[in-house]
């Protein structure tokens, strides 16, 4: 197994985009990334760099403008904090909009977006949940998209939380539909949805441990609890010598 | 009697009944004592029944847990989880290409929506959208509209036989059957097609496809008619769906409803018209819409998509065929770096690679031979990026979003499946109403399990 080697490029690679970045710059070696175990690909040594973060200026061009004045004005106009304050950047990528929000405004946010008249995102499409563990400080991420049917207009929100304190303000007041997606968001990334009106396991037992879909959560290879005996993981099962 | 189903482990019936509260079991055994009134129930007639996990009425292994006063349900609650197969996580672990092959198996009722939706977001990132070749946006939109038909009559069909009514399933199976017959021909899967691939789609058209697909067209005007005359004005069909669970425009923008649960409200909100895929606007179809809010008005709203569906099919059936002239037309896109190399043809022995592209990979060009070897087993790299596609499919909004750090395999995969979101509407739909009506509520959702649980 080839582990992850910080510092200096291998000749023959491409050039980093972003040269500041330079405390990391591989993101991870191997295919399959299955530390610990045998890697049957024969691509062990496949390289990904890390990618620098985006951030767009404005104007963003399209509706985007629109969204981002709406909604500073709309959080203004209640006395509190102004756009910079909630969104901490901005990122327009691949003709997708989206906000990076402060979690401790992500509930502001949400209430102006669903009721304000010049925002409107009537339909919540959705939690996704993204474990970024080499991001340190920020390594769990809840993606929410938007919908508004007035406008026919989309916009993502993303919030992030530290793994060390996994919480995120639930926003299952302001969009009732929330309430399974940060269920399954809490199931499979451990993310803590605070406010919310039961989060239980969605998909995985009761009484399962961990949070399967982090990223140091293996695949496969969990022995398995029936009823007192234990099944041991595949691997495990039976050996070939 | 058995004694093991008490909360106390050995307890005896009695003393499980002072410890717990008056206990039944499935032993049964106590009608006279409920006839004579010897009992002490008293006057709470609450009960909490276990629907499932299998029956309600097996669109997969579903559980429901009612509280019932009488008939009357109080309480609905879904419990999910019980098909739960890890794709996200799986797909994680291997390339781009064999992420078609895992998220098609979500939804098994709408496989290639699957595939589209998550091929369309990893275009995204890779900035190929608009390089897609004609031939594999046509085949694309033939492929999803047919699947949309057998979706729904995978809906209206078993739906009929939940309410007891066997002709129904049949004849629906019946049209449903012919499309898999297509799908097989076209793909080589009746389902799990993984034929919508990163670029394009996985082949071209087979030797009289389209006659095939024409012929289905020919038939299926007498099979919707068929239907139509046994379901719209049955007397059982109409009372057990007529003002059954409701719900109105504004219950579906509180629990963020789309689809044909949204369109039965009356208003005409498809992704297809408001933000058009694959050159859908140059399509002609409408947007059926009724406005009951109910069971039937679903109904309604899913023979009327099958119309429509059917015209964008003998649309692009037509367009099609005024391709079939041009020479070498391409259904995967053009870039060696990303289109999937390799070619199937049909041999002696069965399908398998082309013998031309064999022999250009392995006696005329080195470049082609790397590009098979890279792209076959280490895959191409996507920009690093996050990507939402959403598209209309059968059930509602189905997106997948798709995150890369930059490498040949999905960093994140996530399908936001229509079934998952509307089985939160279980409750609306479902309290206030009889315990009978349970059962067309949920049929009226039209969910997969496959999808909820993924």
């Amino acid at each position: 197994m080839t582990t992850t080697t910080p510092g200096g490029d291998e000749p023959g690679l491409p050039a980093r985009p972003d040269a500041a970045e330079a405390e990391a710059p591989v993101v991870r070696t191997g295919m399959f990334g299955a530390a610990g175990t045998p890697d049957t690909s024969g691509y062990g040594r496949l390289q990904v760099h890390r990618a620098p973060p985006l951030v767009s200026e404005p104007p963003y061009g399209g509706y985007f403008d629109a969204v981002a004045q709406s909604l500073n004005s709309a959080l203004e106009a209640d006395g509190g904090s102004g756009f910079s304050a909630a969104v901490e950047r901005v990122v327009v990528d691949h003709g997708e909009l989206t906000f990076y929000v402060r979690r401790e405004h992500l509930l502001t946010v949400a209430d102006k977006l669903l009721h304000d008249p010049a925002l409107r995102f009537e339909i919540f499409t959705g939690v996704s949940g993204v474990h970024y563990p080499l991001e340190t400080g920020r390594e769990l991420s809840a993606v929410y998209h938007l919908l508004s049917i007035t406008h026919n207009r989309r916009l993502r929100l993303e919030v992030r939380a530290p793994d060390a304190d996994p919480h995120i303000p639930s926003v299952t007041p302001v969009y009732p539909a929330a309430n399974w997606h940060e269920r399954e968001t809490w199931d499979f990334f451990g993310i803590v949805f605070d406010g919310h009106p039961a989060l239980t396991r969605i998909e995985m037992p009761d009484d399962w441990l961990g949070h399967p879909q982090r990223k140091d959560y293996p695949l496969g290879g969990i022995p398995v609890e029936y009823r007192g005996t234990k099944v041991p993981p595949p691997d495990e099962r039976r050996s070939y010598t | 009697m058995s004694t093991d189903t008490h909360a106390t482990p050995g307890a005896t019936d009695a003393e499980a009944d002072a410890a717990e509260g008056r206990v039944y079991n499935v032993a049964g055994g106590d009608w006279d004592e409920l006839v004579t009134g010897d009992d002490d129930r008293g006057t709470n007639e609450q009960i909490v029944v276990n629907m499932g996990p299998q029956h309600p009425s097996t669109h997969g292994v579903l559980r429901l847990v009612l509280t019932l006063e009488g008939e009357t349900v109080t309480d609905a609650r879904a419990s999910i989880g019980y098909l739960h197969t890890g794709i996200e996580k799986n797909m994680e672990y291997r390339t781009w290409t064999q992420g078609s092959t895992f998220i098609t198996r979500a939804d098994y009722l709408m496989p290639l929506h699957n595939e589209a939706a998550y091929c369309m977001a990893v275009e995204r990132l890779l900035g190929i959208e608009d390089k897609l070749p004609e031939r594999a946006k046509l085949i694309r939109v033939l492929l999803l509209e047919l699947n949309r038909i057998s979706s729904h009559l995978g809906g209206v069909g078993p739906f009929g036989m939940e309410l007891g009514a066997t002709t129904i399933f049949l004849h629906g199976l019946r049209m449903r059957e012919y499309i898999l017959d297509i799908f097989e021909a076209f793909t080589g899967l009746r389902m799990n097609h993984a034929f919508i691939r990163v670029g394009g789609v996985a082949q071209d058209i087979p030797p009289g496809g389209l006659e095939q697909v024409r012929d289905f067209l020919a038939k299926s005007k007498g099979w919707t008619r068929d239907l139509h005359k046994l379901i719209d004005a049955n007397p059982v069909f109409t009372a057990r769906t007529k003002g059954i669970a409701y719900l109105d425009l504004e219950g579906c923008m509180a629990l963020s409803v789309t689809g044909p649960m949204l369109r039965a409200t009356g208003l005409p909100w498809d992704l297809r018209k408001s933000q058009p895929y694959l050159d859908y606007e140059t399509y002609d179809f409408d947007v059926p819409t009724v406005d009951t809010c109910d069971t039937y008005g679903r109904y309604v709203v899913r023979m009327a998509e099958v119309d429509e569906s059917l015209k964008i099919v003998e649309q692009v059936v037509d367009r099609l065929a005024e391709r079939s002239g041009i020479e070498n037309d391409p259904w995967i896109i053009q870039d060696a770096k990303i289109g999937w190399p390799a070619r199937l043809s049909l041999g002696p022995d069965g399908l398998g690679p082309s013998p031309e592209h064999i022999a250009h990979i392995m006696g005329q060009s080195m470049e082609a031979l790397i590009h098979h070897f890279k792209l076959v087993t280490e895959g191409f790299r996507v920009p690093a990026g996050q990507a939402y596609v959403p598209i209309e499919s059968p059930k509602g909004e189905l997106g997948c979003h798709v995150v890369s750090d930059g490498g040949t395999r999905p960093y994140r995969a996530h399908l936001r499946d229509p079934s998952f979101h509307h089985m939160q509407a279980v409750s609306v739909l479902c309290e206030g109403g009889n315990l009978a009506d349970v059962i067309p509520a949920i049929a009226s959702i039209d969910p997969v399990i496959g999808g909820v649980d993924r």
